[in-house]
């Protein structure tokens, strides 16, 4: 039987209104959510064309619809999409972002996950597509993809993050988007595949084999250097993404999958790898996805993601519709391991109190977090902080600043502020 | 066994470390000959390794980049809507700083590299041998890292010594 609620929880558990996580195990307290867009508080309020009893809907009194034989979301969902942008020259040259502030739970769908394409997607046959296994190696070998189908199978529940989410943070002034338009460049799937090991121990290793190039069948071949001892470890060939065949977009027909490591790693449309002694020194790791520092130095090979997290609701350009106790929610991630904690202040970081961390959490996968807090009308700045397994604790934005500078683009993993003002519009803010 | 007593014994593990399946695995790899592998392998290494016969110069290359390469990176490889390539007015360690092949580019069979890989993006892998020589010869000209009459070649573009060769310090690789 559940607890119920009593007014003792509403005493504050740190400042600016934050209660205590207990308070989202009891029933009896009612949270009220920031309202997402505009469209959504405006449907809520206007009455429909045509006048319904509400007891006896009209889709109660007349056949549904019959059998699809793929499903698709809800015509009413329709603007829950991916934001775009591309460049116009080059409309293959770009990202899409997932909706975060649209999504609940740990899992992307499919048709949401973020993409960062450099020249395309490209229009593979899979009956035509090889993965090619050399270098050093003692016997060089070529995979049908129907061949791989029939491997052993393994699978990852993690995240995939962009190297260069988040970057507008490292930006002068406050960008004012969407959390999923500044933040969306990470989405989380089930991958499922083959470890690659297996492949690798086919192939037969070279004791030399220190790096090995892994190359995408995209237009623009898209190629890095990854270490061996990563590959081995638990890279897998991923075939499926939350157990359909992977989407075009997320590499179809096969993708490496790097857990915990940034995303141009986890190579799209693999179609060789190359076993060496070196890293090759590929354009996407030497003039990008490295970072700059104040210093005129730069860091390279900076794979791991660092722990982050943010608050998905309330998020910039959403509203609170008054005071009243809300429910923060938001996701955080880890690329050494699981999320210890996540810590959420509702007083700009003077004052702290753990949120509720939602079952499972898992390591490198986005983990849900909630908490409970009293909004008493006055202006108010939210920020979430997560702590993972390693002890890692993630930064302030002035920390990361003062440590990278402004120009290093890529690994931005600082801590998010929302700025609640009295008419409860919220915005993002460095505070 | 059954494939769950095979899953069970080799230590199956859901979100955690990738299994040890190797001893079931069917070995379906087709071998390929050297010969074979060529064919597919275009990479090239900093010391070399890979480059294939060819030359050009910057001379020739300057015909190629205004043609095919300017109306996205800007003339001379400056002020387009593709990132910028050459002409930086402020350092690395300055307020505002140009990452340009110049300026950032540790290595210069990377340019070589980028530009027969995957350039120019509407028509990626159509530039012949010697083209991509001599646009990697022009755009490090552009940069006043080698003459305009230099020849690039497989012979001397390894030897082509990037300002920013040592600018960088590994994180999360030795």
């Amino acid at each position: 039987m559940r607890e119920t609620f009593s007014t003792d929880d509403l005493q504050p558990a740190a400042g600016g209104g934050l209660l205590h996580r207990r308070v989202l195990l009891k029933a009896g307290l009612i949270l009220a959510s920031a309202g997402a867009a505009q469209p959504a508080l405006a449907a809520a309020g206007k009455k429909p064309a045509v006048e319904s009893d509400l007891a006896h809907p009209s889709w109660t009194r007349e056949p549904g619809q019959p059998f699809t034989n793929y499903g698709l979301p809800s015509k009413h969902e329709a603007a829950v999409m991916r934001s775009v942008g591309a460049n116009h020259d080059v409309p293959g040259n770009g990202v899409s972002w997932t909706p975060l502030e649209s999504l609940e739970g740990i899992l992307t769908p499919a048709g949401l996950h973020f993409e960062r394409h450099h020249n395309g997607v490209p229009a593979i046959d899979p009956a035509q597509h090889r993965l090619v296994i050399h270098g050093l190696v003692k016997q060089p070998l070529m995979f049908t993809v129907e061949s791989l189908l029939r491997y052993p199978m393994t699978s990852h529940l993690i995240f995939v993050e962009c190297g260069g989410n988040s970057n507008a943070g490292w930006h002068q002034e406050p960008i004012q988007r969407p959390v999923g338009s500044f933040h969306g460049l990470v989405s989380c799937s089930e991958w499922t595949g083959v470890p690659l090991s297996i492949l690798l121990d086919e192939a037969g290793l070279d004791p030399k084999a220190l790096w090995a190039v892994a190359e995408g069948a995209d237009a623009m071949l898209m190629n890095v250097s990854i270490p061996v001892e990563k590959l081995m470890k638990d890279c897998i060939v991923a075939l499926y993404q939350n157990g359909e065949r992977i989407r075009p977009e997320n590499g179809y027909p096969l993708r490496l999958i790097a857990p915990g490591w940034e995303g141009v790693l986890n190579v799209k449309w693999l179609r060789r790898i190359q076993l060496t002694d070196q890293p090759v020194m590929a354009r996407n790791e030497t003039a990008k996805y490295t970072e700059l520092l104040p210093s005129g130095r730069s860091r390279m090979f900076t794979f791991v993601v660092d722990a982050k997290s943010l608050l998905t609701s309330p998020s910039c350009g959403q509203s609170l519709s008054g005071p009243s106790v809300y429910e923060l929610k938001g996701l955080a991630w880890s690329g050494r391991g699981r999320i210890a904690m996540v810590e959420v202040s509702a007083d700009g970081g003077a004052s702290w109190t753990r949120a509720q961390l939602q079952d499972p959490v898992l390591p490198r996968c986005f983990t849900r977090f909630r908490a409970a807090w009293k909004w008493d009308g006055q202006p108010a700045v939210l920020k979430s902080r997560a702590t993972d397994e390693t002890g890692y604790v993630q930064p302030e934005r002035a920390a990361l600043v003062a440590e990278r500078g402004r120009h290093g683009y890529f690994h931005y993993n600082a801590i998010v502020s929302w700025g609640v003002d009295a008419e409860g519009k919220v915005s993002h803010v460095y505070a | 066994m059954s494939m769950r007593d095979a899953l069970l014994a080799a230590g199956f593990v859901f979100g955690g470390a990738v299994c040890a399946l190797s001893a079931e695995a069917p070995k379906l790899g087709i071998p390929i000959s050297p010969a074979d592998v060529a064919a597919w392998d275009i990479s090239v290494f900093p010391d070399g390794r890979g480059l294939p016969p060819g030359n050009g110069t910057a001379r020739q290359g300057r015909a190629l980049f205004d043609a095919q390469c300017a109306r996205c990176h800007g003339a001379g490889g400056r002020g387009g809507t593709a990132e910028e390539l050459a002409g930086s007015t402020s350092p690395l360690n300055g307020p505002d700083p140009d990452k340009t092949i110049g300026t950032y580019w540790p290595y210069a069979t990377t340019v070589f590299d980028m530009t027969r890989r995957s350039m120019p993006m509407h028509a990626p892998g159509s530039l012949s041998n010697d083209e991509a020589y001599a646009v990697t010869a022009y755009l490090l000209f552009a940069n006043k890292i080698i003459a305009e009459d230099f020849e690039i070649n497989r012979e001397s573009l390894p030897l082509v010594k990037m300002p920013n060769r040592d600018g960088f310090d590994r994180i999360d690789a030795p």
